[in-house]
């Protein structure tokens, strides 16, 4: 709104406590993790290295850290590539190609963009065990892939919509074919939808939880979700330990929030899946 | 045929992963549904018509099961929608450079890895002298499963809230700046104009929202598996999602009943199905499908 309040500092104070909460969730994860007891956000013993052993050592039966580490670098990683690539080839067929079927084609991506996903979680399970795809790595990121396919497709069709169209009449004039326009010209032109829809699928894919707590049993195929959620199970936690664990896991995460605050707001308030 | 060789290759991959594990489990949801389907009968299940259905509908949980659903989904949406929206309208209400700091602070239970959010609220809500809500409130308890429905509900609505704070910012900056202007010179307090102009305006991205989470709430049951399992003790926050999960998935009866899950799950994919062709109205479907500029292929 253009015009503040006069008195914009007190509704900033308010703004302010009720987002404190968050604030101090984040501490505690931080304290907790550092040190040997903290009462409420108050660190009640000596920072404490052998919270962080699961660094070394494998903790009660499990893998070492870097097994699901690699996992789950390779797990988003790769899933995060094959979004953008995948959605960028649709969405430039969609945005510049004719072709019969398609408005329907874009109207089933939107119905698919809206539609909850996750309850399909059974029947991904079973098709997942016919194709003797279940407990694998290359299972899970498939159907992780392909369900923010229709998000990808979506936000990259808005991208290529934007650009204006005669640089590419004329490489094709001058006889460059498609995909040469697509991969030299229009590629290029998008690269802040690449690097939104990327951020947001390699966040999505780092914390999912549900798809290979479902879909993968073997502690060698375990991501980093798995491999902290066994710790949470458990009738005595040692929440110096998990909250090291679960800082570990976020950091990437954490550091991305405060390097690149401006930036994930803009993706987010891009009309990016909520 | 050449012609449509462009469009092909560009399409394949897509169309193929998506008919892969979007078009075809909604087939399967529905057939398996229709099977009797379990952990013994897994390789060849057996066609038992409506009998999952009819089980459902007998089942004598599935009251309790259903109460919990609207309970979690109904006071879940409030919180949302009331929290996105003063949220929103708050801190559009301030200098842009603290209301971007708060805003992205709203973003951390979103972009969080969900299992590192789940804990947490377990640290925060144990016993004294750990837990930093007993020492607020002032009481020693393990409130997740002293009042497991309000600890869902705020851990699924401090994420959530986000979504619609984004939505109704955006909204808000949308508005002519002319109307904030006419209505100052008209002698309007901040809270009239609010009243008067912002929320009028704001009536479809609120039902837009309202819509978008209602179906995702339904469907959805991350956090309450991993914050309670459904417990403590017998269904206490067991919701429909959760549920079918549970009865399709997890070992928790000895045999797996695979068929009543789908039949369960079924029921939302029908309904997720018909809530998003509704949503093809409420986005302009037309104007979004203008013809390609170029025609060659």
């Amino acid at each position: 709104m253009p015009l503040l309040p006069p008195r914009w500092r007190l509704v900033l104070l308010a703004l302010a406590a009720v987002s404190l909460p968050i604030a101090a969730g984040l501490v505690w994860l931080i304290l907790t993790g550092s040190f040997d007891r903290v009462h409420g956000l108050l660190p009640a013993g000596p920072p404490d290295a052998q919270n962080w052993r699961f660094l070394w050592e494998g903790v009660g039966g499990r893998p070492p850290v870097s097994t699901p580490l690699l996992n789950s670098f390779v797990f988003a990683g790769v899933v995060a590539a094959a979004v953008v690539l995948i959605s960028s080839m649709a969405a430039y067929a969609i945005s510049r190609l004719s072709f019969p079927g398609r408005s329907l084609y874009l109207g089933l991506v939107l119905v698919l963009h809206a539609f909850p996903a996750v309850s399909l979680i059974i029947a991904i399970f079973y098709i997942l065990r016919l194709l003797g795809l279940f407990d694998t790595l290359t299972g899970v990121i498939l159907v992780k892939a392909s369900l923010e396919l229709p998000l990808g497709i979506w936000l990259m069709k808005g991208f290529f919509d934007f650009l204006s169209w005669e640089m590419e009449m004329a490489a094709l004039v001058d006889g460059m074919s498609r995909w040469t326009v697509f991969w030299k010209i229009a590629l290029p032109l998008v690269r802040p939808g690449l690097l939104a829809l990327g951020t947001f699928a390699l966040l999505s894919a780092w914390g999912e939880f549900i798809l290979p707590f479902t879909l993968i049993v073997s502690s060698r195929n375990w991501t980093m979700a798995m491999y902290l959620q066994t710790f949470l199970g458990e009738s005595f936690t040692d929440f110096g330990m998990v909250a090291a664990v679960g800082l570990f896991y976020a950091t990437p995460v954490i550091a991305l929030f405060l390097l690149g605050q401006r930036y994930l707001l803009n993706i987010y308030s891009g009309g990016v899946k909520g | 045929m050449k012609r449509y060789a462009a469009p092909f290759v560009f399409l394949f991959p897509a169309t193929f992963l998506i008919a892969c594990f979007f078009l075809i489990p909604v087939i399967t949801t529905v057939y398996l549904s229709f099977t009797d389907i379990s952990t013994v009968t897994f390789r060849n299940p057996r066609w038992v018509g409506l009998a999952n259905y009819q089980a459902l509908l007998s089942d004598p949980f599935m009251g309790r099961i259903l109460l919990n659903t609207t309970r979690y989904v109904g006071l879940t949406l409030l919180f949302n929608v009331g929290m996105g929206l003063a949220l929103a309208l708050l801190s559009s209400s301030v200098r842009q450079r603290w209301a971007d700091q708060i805003r992205a602070v709203w973003l951390l239970p979103r972009i969080l890895p969900p299992v590192v959010y789940v804990l947490i609220w377990q640290g925060l809500t144990r016993e004294a002298p750990f837990g930093l809500v007993s020492d607020v409130v002032g009481v020693s308890k393990n409130w997740i499963t002293a009042s497991p429905w309000t600890v869902i509900i705020l851990a699924n609505g401090l994420v959530g809230a986000s979504f619609g704070m984004l939505i109704f910012t955006s909204a808000i900056r949308a508005i002519p700046n002319d109307l904030f202007y006419a209505s100052a010179v008209d002698g309007a307090t901040a809270l009239q104009t609010v009243r008067r102009v912002v929320l009028p305006l704001l009536r479809w991205p609120i039902l837009f929202v309202t819509a978008y989470q209602t179906l995702s709430l339904l469907t959805s049951f991350e956090y309450i598996l991993l914050l309670t399992d459904g417990g403590p003790g017998f269904y206490t926050t067991t919701v429909w999602s959760l549920h079918a999960y549970k009865l399709a998935l997890s070992n928790y009866v000895g045999n797996v009943q695979f068929g009543l899950g789908a039949a369960m799950a079924a029921l939302l994919v029908v309904i997720g199905i018909l809530v998003s062709f509704v949503y093809l109205r409420i986005f302009n479907f037309k104007a979004l499908v203008g013809e390609p500029k170029i025609e060659v292929n």
